[in-house]
């Protein structure tokens, strides 16, 4: 089923699902602009096209459509996965167009996440070897078909570009020509994949598949949708988590012009107009009376209160190596400890929180972007007591997820307002509410404990204290006690140290939502680990890089990206006063990096980034410019949260509420950032996060070189710089 | 009934004079290239130009437009310095999830048109105050600069 289109908006996207959803697209007259325009590709829908597999499609005229499981948000996905299918499958680069996936976790589920679920930045780990396979089988049938159009042997055969060739003979075929027998024939179960000496694509800086309609306005994302009749709404939850509507008098925003409607339900007031300002303009002119309920009186300090309370309890047990407690109580050497804490934060995407819904008589349709179509679908599902084979969901291009499209609560909300509503509407939220109905990034209270002998670490300890956002997510993954999110980088932390220990101790934050966030668990112990590290390495009298190296010897790919990173940065030139850089490391997502932060702070305690080095051996690179702005965005991304991001409570409600007071860095604020890829044949890493992880802690270290106060809390604060623990 | 002048078409609106132009173009006409992000002119998202000047569409009441010439990111690159910037800025690969991009790309064309050859002061102070989640800076710093030097 295609969305009739309104002649005059631009169409929404939606999934090329089926070939019957070609034609009626084609017959309607949207001709696949529906789904293509976002791509700046077109197909010519009269052609047959032949499918392979789940992911490949070949029209007669040889262009290649190759449908895409993981949602693009920026990272280059579609770019990305795209490339792996087509250096397999020999195709035409120039005749690849992509395709968002519909939701069927059977089909495009994340072999890592075990569902349709873009995250964890998982994709190219994930589908590396699927994708792989799947080209190489396409590949195989086209050169099967050839063969026997030819009477030759199969292995007398060979591929470039979208054409089969018989060298012997110097006859060639095109894939389009081949492409409705190839699709008959049975593709090899276990088909050889190329060395990567001959890879064509993988390894080059391509241009990225979707950037072209991101610069003339004909990029469609989740808010963009306007199916034929929509109407539009905004929202306001309940301020206080677990709050109620008391009581509302709807007569303000209906005298408000373009307002159609008021929906009051338990906990939420929105209100429908003709567009977004009549909804927002009429929302802002009703006085809703709140029943708070039960977290009316949570405040930070009391969040922060039990978080520190609960950090003295033994956590469950994570890691177990040597005897840590004994070699930590009497070891040779003397005996360190301290404590971090992160703060709550907010994802803040550009596109705020949105979703359509049209509830029919004979079915639901939604239009959004989300990084968890299978989710979305199943609470719209539920929501609206429609079965879930008559809910169809629209995917869209992602206007920033950071993990916050990880969540299906906007959609829910959306498909409970639409109950109420006839035709589709529309749910924008507005910033403030975006702010402040967030799954926040768990604050974390992180204890350390080390004993240090000659300049070597020998025991160690780590006890995180904090959310488990598993607990709730994927609770099959939370066991014993131990979120693995939480303890990620922690107990797999690189250091070579015989007696370890790590544990992890949950403790919920009263009043408000946790979630996944950019980063994910390794924000915190990444910052805990290398900022404890750094005070060690100090106190120790030792180079901070050497000091590191020193305990990495079962680490060759860290070494390697340190010992590249105190080269790029510059790191022992010398600096003006009040000036430092601070370096971390960290091998998370399955790839290893080190990051050098250079700043400058001035008598106030205002910090000024200088400059930004992050070496990176990431395995197999796909895009290397892709990977290069990944890291250069996450670095940002971690920057923002360490320079400015926290999010605080008082009765019960978050008090920032847009970008004047929920900062992020802006242009005039960021320094120069080089990116260093070390070549390697190793298994492709994710790279998503890799930056913001790794940022935090190296900010954190140089703001300690440039003035001798180590900081235990996050963000940065001038006024912790003034008072701070000299060390 | 409000009129307006988009893209060098003459438009038609029944939206209340107080209206800002931003859900006018997205809401009313379906220009959905200029994008909403906070509505209180601090991420620079709705950046269009009326009269050639950047403005922040997300405040700017339909009615104080009068006739003044709207152009949104769909017609920029009718534009010279509008094409050069959106040939850059696919030269340079700037774009990530893109949603900030459209206000990015008119705040760059803008700057180009006041000042052909911006130095990082000029870049600063023209393009802070549009925010961009992704981390684009880096390579908007550089797009512009290369769109600059274009013939």
């Amino acid at each position: 089923m295609v969305t009739p289109l309104a002649p005059r908006r631009p169409p929404s996207s939606a999934p090329k699902a089926t070939r019957r959803a070609v034609l009626g697209a084609a017959a309607s007259g949207a001709f696949l602009l529906g789904f293509h325009a976002p791509l700046g590709r077109s197909v010519q829908a009269q052609d047959a096209d032949s499918a392979f597999n789940a992911f490949i499609r070949i029209d007669r005229d040889g262009a290649v459509t190759l449908i895409i499981p993981q949602v693009e948000m920026g990272q280059g996905i579609y770019t990305a996965l795209a490339m792996v299918l087509a250096e397999e499958l020999d195709a035409d680069w120039s005749r690849v167009s992509v395709a968002h996936a519909p939701e069927n976790g059977r089909l495009y589920g994340n072999p890592l996440l075990g569902e349709q679920i873009t995250g964890g930045s998982s994709s190219v780990r994930a589908f590396w070897t699927p994708m792989r396979q799947a080209g190489a089988r396409a590949r195989a049938c086209l050169v099967k078909a050839a063969a026997e159009r030819w009477g030759a042997p199969p292995q007398a055969l060979r591929t470039e570009a979208g054409v089969v060739i018989h060298p012997a003979s110097g006859r060639r075929l095109t894939y389009g020509a081949l492409a409705a027998h190839a699709a008959t024939l049975s593709p090899p179960s276990a088909p050889s994949v190329k060395s990567p000496r001959d890879f064509r694509l993988i390894g080059k800086p391509l241009r990225r598949l979707d950037t072209p309609t991101k610069t003339d306005g004909k990029a469609r994302y989740g808010i963009d949708a306007l199916p034929e009749g929509v109407k539009f709404a905004t929202l306001r939850i309940s301020p206080v988590l677990g709050g109620r509507v008391a009581r509302v008098d709807p007569a303000p925003a209906l005298a408000t012009p373009g307002v159609r409607q008021v929906v009051v339900l338990e906990d939420v007031v929105a209100v429908v107009g003709d567009h977004m300002w009549a909804a927002k303009r009429g929302l802002d002119a009703l006085d809703i009376v709140w029943d708070d309920g039960p977290n009316a009186r949570v405040d930070t300090d009391l969040i922060w209160r039990r978080l520190r309370e609960a950090s003295r309890r033994t956590g469950a047990i994570a890691r177990d190596d040597g005897d840590a407690e004994t070699a930590l109580a009497k070891g040779p050497g003397r005996a360190f400890t301290a404590e971090y804490e992160m703060p709550l934060l907010a994802h803040t995407c550009m596109e705020p929180l949105n979703c359509t819904v049209d509830v029919r008589a004979d079915g639901v349709e939604v239009w959004i972007g989300t990084q968890v179509m299978t989710r979305v679908r199943a609470i719209v599902a539920e929501t609206t007591s429609v079965p879930i084979e008559k809910v169809k969901i629209n995917q869209h291009l992602i206007g920033g997820g950071f993990g916050r499209r990880l969540e299906a609560d906007m959609a829910g909300w959306a498909a409970r307002i639409a109950m109420q509503v006839k035709g589709p509407v529309k749910v924008v939220w507005t910033r403030e509410e975006d702010v402040r109905q967030d799954y926040y990034r768990p604050a974390y209270h992180d204890i350390l404990w080390a004993r240090v002998r000659k300049g070597r670490i020998t025991a160690w300890k780590h006890r995180v204290t904090g959310s488990a956002i598993a607990a709730r997510y994927a609770p099959v993954a939370y066991k014993a006690g131990i979120d693995p999110d939480g303890v990620d980088s922690a107990r797999d932390m690189p250091y070579n140290i015989a007696d370890a220990r790590v544990e992890f101790v949950r403790e919920e934050p009263p009043g408000i939502h946790t979630g996944w966030w950019r980063g994910v668990g390794p924000n915190n112990n990444v910052f805990a680990i290398e900022s404890f590290i750094e005070e060690l390495a100090r106190r120790a009298r030792q180079d901070p890089i050497a000091f590191r190296l020193a305990h990495l010897d079962r680490a060759p790919r860290l070494r390697s990206a340190l010992a590249l990173a105190r080269e790029k940065s510059g790191w022992d030139q010398p600096l003006p006063a009040r000036c430092g850089r601070g370096v971390a490391v960290q091998g998370a997502f399955g790839s290893f990096i080190a990051t050098v932060v250079e700043v400058a702070v001035d008598d106030h305690g205002e910090v000024r980034l200088r400059r930004v080095t992050s070496c990176v051996d990431a395995g197999v690179v796909i895009n290397p410019n892709s990977v290069i702005a990944q890291l250069q965005g996450g670095l940002i991304y971690g920057l923002s949260a360490g320079l400015y991001g926290e999010i605080t409570l008082k009765d019960g409600r978050v008090q920032q509420s847009n970008f004047h007071d929920y900062r992020a860095l802006r242009i005039d604020q960021t320094p120069p950032i080089e990116v260093h890829l070390i070549p390697s044949g190793e298994a492709p890493g994710g790279i998503g996060e890799t930056g913001t992880t790794a940022s935090v802690a190296a900010l954190r270290n140089a703001v300690y070189a440039a003035t001798g106060v180590a900081l235990r809390q996050m963000p940065v604060k001038a006024k912790a710089i003034a008072k701070g623990v000299r060390l | 009934m409000m009129t307006i002048k988009v893209n060098g078409e003459i438009k038609h609106a029944d939206v209340t004079a107080d209206t800002p132009l931003l859900w006018v173009l997205r809401d009313v006409l379906g220009l959905t290239g200029t994008k909403f992000g906070c509505g209180v002119a601090q991420c620079g998202v709705c950046t269009v130009h009326v009269a050639g000047k950047p403005v922040r569409s997300c405040v700017l009441p339909i009615g104080a437009v009068g006739q003044r010439e709207v152009v949104t990111i769909e017609a920029i690159g009718e534009q010279p310095n509008g094409a050069k910037i959106q040939k850059a800025w696919l030269d340079l690969e700037v774009i990530q999830c893109g949603y900030c991009q459209s206000g990015q790309i008119m705040a760059a064309t803008a700057l180009l048109n006041q000042t052909p050859v911006p130095d990082d002061s000029d870049i600063d102070a023209a393009m802070a105050g549009n925010l961009c989640r992704c981390g684009t800076y880096v390579r908007v710093r550089q797009a512009i600069k290369h769109a600059a030097a274009e013939v």
